[in-house]
């Protein structure tokens, strides 16, 4: 079933890609030096 | 030049408020009610919502979404291909800025189109119909849950990084 079909599975679905393209984020951005 | 961004910056939020806003709207309240307006025997059906209220919110909808992407653009200023690029520095703008870019081609390369079958603008075979009923859909529900990391990395420019 596609969780898109959901409501709840939409909203999840966004807080799951939120958190992995934050760390995602956060390990690009600690590239910078000082 | 600072009056310019901020200018900017507001016109990003009253177009952006009006585009999410509907986004939500569709999402949340009319294709929900629209189900249940068809599946009510008897009652007055869902008619009305697709000839009075859809095409409607959908022009809205769609001009307020490239208003968004314009002011937004114009916000990121000389640093538009740094944030396209994602670098260091622009990350986390970088991937607001890529969700919204997708969000906005979702907009007028997928759902508008497919809606003009579904409300009947252009025309459009019954087996046509029936399959833009579901890229429609699909393609709403994946701006809904793109807006959700959109708006994380956009407010996440306030706060420097995590």
């Amino acid at each position: 079933m596609n969780p898109l079909d959901s409501i709840l599975g939409t909203i999840i679905s966004g807080l799951v890609l939120t958190v992995v393209l934050a760390f995602l984020a956060s390990a690009m951005s600690a590239t910078t030096g000082v | 030049m600072e009056y310019l961004l901020f200018i900017e910056r507001w016109v990003h939020f009253l177009a952006g408020i009006a585009w999410i806003g509907l986004l939500y709207y569709f999402n949340f309240v009319q294709a929900p009610a629209v189900a249940a307006a068809a599946a009510d025997k008897g009652g007055p059906g869902p008619a009305a919502i697709g000839k009075y209220i859809a095409p409607r919110a959908l022009l809205w909808f769609r001009w307020s979404a490239l208003v968004t992407w314009i002011a937004g653009a114009g916000l990121l200023n000389a640093n538009f291909v740094a944030a396209f690029t994602l670098q260091d520095g622009f990350v986390f703008i970088g991937i607001g800025a890529w969700l919204g870019t997708i969000m906005l081609l979702n907009v007028w390369g997928l759902i508008w189109p497919n809606q003009k079958k579904i409300l009947g603008i252009v025309t459009a075979s019954a087996e046509e119909i029936t399959k833009a009923k579901r890229i429609a859909f699909l393609a709403s529900r994946t701006n809904t849950m793109l807006s959700v990391p959109m708006l994380f990395f956009m407010a996440s420019q306030s706060h420097g990084v995590l």
